[in-house]
């Protein structure tokens, strides 16, 4: 059911869910950006809707809340295992169409391939999804070709109409609450993008021999394996595990699984110290063909969701669109003599 | 002809080579000015000059090949410019005042640059504002970051911009990119230490470089801004030698008020017989002692809590017998 609330509805809204739940969105970090007096979008706790960045797409994507950047699993001593505790609350997320699809990678890496990841299931287990309607496209996104710009698989939508939010609930325990707290009730669609600026192709007959192509060694100098790519997308979900000893003797301390990036050195450390694709061209190759061809092969859906994230934060201004466009005549190049 | 040389030059003229031409100078605060004001200096250059302009050391334009009587008309040419940058002027349409303390120099600062770690600019004209006009011989001058592309080490008063950066260890993913970074391009204040990087206070510049290498936003800048101090570095004949650090982390206000307090300072102490009165302050403190200087510098200065005051201070520089 459609509903418009003004802003002290709306915060009446928040206001009653933090009871049992955290609630996450993109917001501007003054100051937090990577040069000086300039801001960071990315997500963060909320109190009031005014906090939500709705004109601008954030820097970093939701997956933060639902596979911490670093998150402690358990912690041990001599003979003794203690499982880190999980949230007290549950969360709901803020985002945006593109990122609700990364949710569905997110959800096929962690829970349905092979056994379900225990940490992520109990934490996404109790997270509900607000979704923030898109009613332009933002630079570097390429939604559209991904067909990741519709999506109905939300708890609530808001979109931001003047001084009102309209929503649209699909979420059975709000809806009292909702019919109270509304100003007016009417059928809403959440706004989505249809069409933007940047397009992609990705050719039908691509295959591994694009690995020959040349067009990965331009990336040998001009990508600087800083990961950037890696640590926005909100579809990447490798990780490395540390075990941290906090005494001496080594036997006390945690584990921690944290974020990890195909691009960045030590990815492929192998014991014994080996080291595979040192290349930077070769790390890009790896992951372009990461999302948008093999992992088709198993899913049957591409995992880049078009976000466009990781063009907007390259410092090296190396553009993912650009390159999956680039992919057609590499495959020419590559089966010129067939 | 009668001139009074002296006066002349208190109002940004050169006595030139050629008898009876002058030369207009024209300081630009900050190294920064509304583009619009190039065409006035363009034409007072092919109306009263030889219709050159030099580009000056000091981020200034100096305007060759202007008859001495022509002087009056190009002050009054130059009065928008004056106003437009927001200088202080003692009579209207009558040109610059001021000869001793030089324009107040600044790099491209954090508008533009990536390293910049303040608006060079702004901060340069607030001393602009505080200081000027005044015939001490002062050179201050304004840089972003540790790079000091703007060459304060070799003013009076330098002032490098710094950033406390700040570590949230939640968003760190041990890539290393900081400690690399801090080693290649800083000093190696950066080591791992149970995967994360721990961070030398001593030895950090506060210049920013981890900020910009994190790329997981788990470095970032502090939001009060920094400064290093340097002092009395300076070029000439006798003893030139670069500007040591004197005060780290210091805060924009107190940088205000000790180089006020030292005009005080300098008239109490200057030698009364220096040529043209002006003296580099760097050999007045020579001859007083450091410790004297000081007391007048930091009268009613409140430094911020982490502010490190470097304590002796060693000169240096080539010394002519």
């Amino acid at each position: 059911m459609g509903y418009l609330l003004n802003k002290e509805g709306m915060n009446q809204l928040l206001a009653s869910l933090r009871d049992e739940y955290v609630v996450y969105a993109p917001k501007c970090f003054v100051g937090g950006g990577r040069f000086s007096e300039t801001d960071c979008i990315r997500y963060g706790e909320i109190q009031s809707i005014e906090e939500v960045v709705f004109d601008k797409k954030s820097d970093y994507s939701f997956k933060e809340v639902l596979t911490p950047i670093s998150q402690t699993l358990f912690y041990f001593t001599e003979d003794s295992v203690k499982e880190a505790d999980a949230p007290k609350k549950g969360a709901i997320v803020f985002l945006r169409s593109c990122d609700l699809h990364g949710l569905r990678r997110l959800d096929d890496m962690y829970l349905r391939n092979g056994q379900p990841d225990y940490y992520y299931k109990r934490l996404r287990d109790r997270v509900h999804f607000v979704l923030m309607g898109c009613d332009h496209s933002f630079k570097n996104c390429f939604c559209v070709d991904m067909g990741t710009n519709i999506s109905d698989n939300y708890d609530l939508s808001v979109d931001v109409q003047g001084d009102l939010y309209a929503l649209d609930n699909k979420w059975d325990q709000l809806e009292t609450l909702l019919e109270d707290l509304a100003v007016a009730t009417q059928e809403i669609v959440p706004a989505h993008v249809k069409d933007n600026e940047v397009h992609v192709h990705i050719p039908e007959n691509l295959d591994e021999r694009i690995a020959k192509s040349s067009l990965w060694r331009e990336y040998d100098s001009r990508c600087i394996n800083c990961g950037r790519c890696n640590f926005v997308c909100p579809t990447c979900t490798c990780w490395s595990m540390q075990d941290l000893f906090y005494s001496e003797n080594g036997k006390a301390g945690e584990r921690r699984r944290v974020l990890a990036s195909c691009m960045v050195d030590g990815f492929t450390d192998v014991a014994g110290g080996g080291s595979y694709r040192k290349k930077n061209g070769d790390r890009m190759r790896f992951k372009v063909m990461h999302k948008v061809y093999d992992y088709k092969k198993r899913e049957d859906y591409h995992m880049c969701v078009g976000c466009g994230r990781c063009d907007d934060i390259c410092p090296e201004y190396i553009s993912f669109s650009n390159i999956i466009n680039k992919l057609e005549d590499g495959m020419k190049e590559v089966t010129g003599n067939d | 002809m009668d001139v009074n040389t002296k006066q002349l030059k208190k109002n940004a003229f050169r006595v030139t080579k050629e008898r009876g031409i002058a030369a207009s100078r024209v300081r630009v605060p900050g190294g920064r000015m509304d583009a619009k004001y190039l065409s006035v200096l363009q034409d007072i250059a092919e109306t009263y000059g030889n219709g050159t302009i030099h580009l000056t050391l000091r981020q200034g334009f100096e305007i060759p090949g202007i008859p001495f009587e022509d002087m009056d008309k190009v002050n009054a040419m130059l009065q928008p410019v004056i106003e437009g940058m927001g200088i202080n002027q003692e009579e209207k349409g009558k040109g610059y005042s001021a000869s001793g303390t030089r324009n107040i120099m600044a790099c491209v600062g954090n508008s533009i640059c990536p390293y910049g770690n303040y608006d060079t600019t702004a901060f340069a004209r607030k001393v602009e504002k505080e200081i000027f006009p005044n015939d001490l011989h002062f050179k201050v001058c304004f840089t972003g970051c540790h790079n000091d592309c703007a060459k304060v080490r070799m003013h009076d008063f330098g002032i490098i911009g710094m950033t406390m950066p700040q570590l949230d260890p939640n968003r760190c993913i041990s890539c290393g990119a900081c400690i690399k970074r801090c080693k290649k391009k800083s000093v190696g204040a950066l080591q791992a230490m149970n995967f994360r990087p721990v961070r030398n206070e001593e030895t950090c510049l506060g210049c920013g470089e981890c900020v910009l290498a994190c790329p997981n936003a788990a470095w970032t800048r502090s939001q009060k801004k920094y400064y290093k101090l340097t002092i009395f570095g300076r070029t000439g004949k006798k003893n030139p030698r670069l500007g040591v650090d004197w005060i780290k982390w210091i805060d924009e206000e107190s940088i205000i008020k000790i180089i006020k307090n030292t005009y005080a300072y300098v008239e109490k102490y200057i030698d009364p017989n220096a040529p043209g009165g002006k003296e580099h302050i760097g050999y007045i403190v020579d001859r007083t002692g450091f410790e004297e200087f000081k007391k007048w510098a930091l009268k009613d200065v409140t430094l911020p809590e982490i502010a490190e005051v470097t304590s002796p201070i060693y000169w240096n520089g080539i010394k002519y017998k």
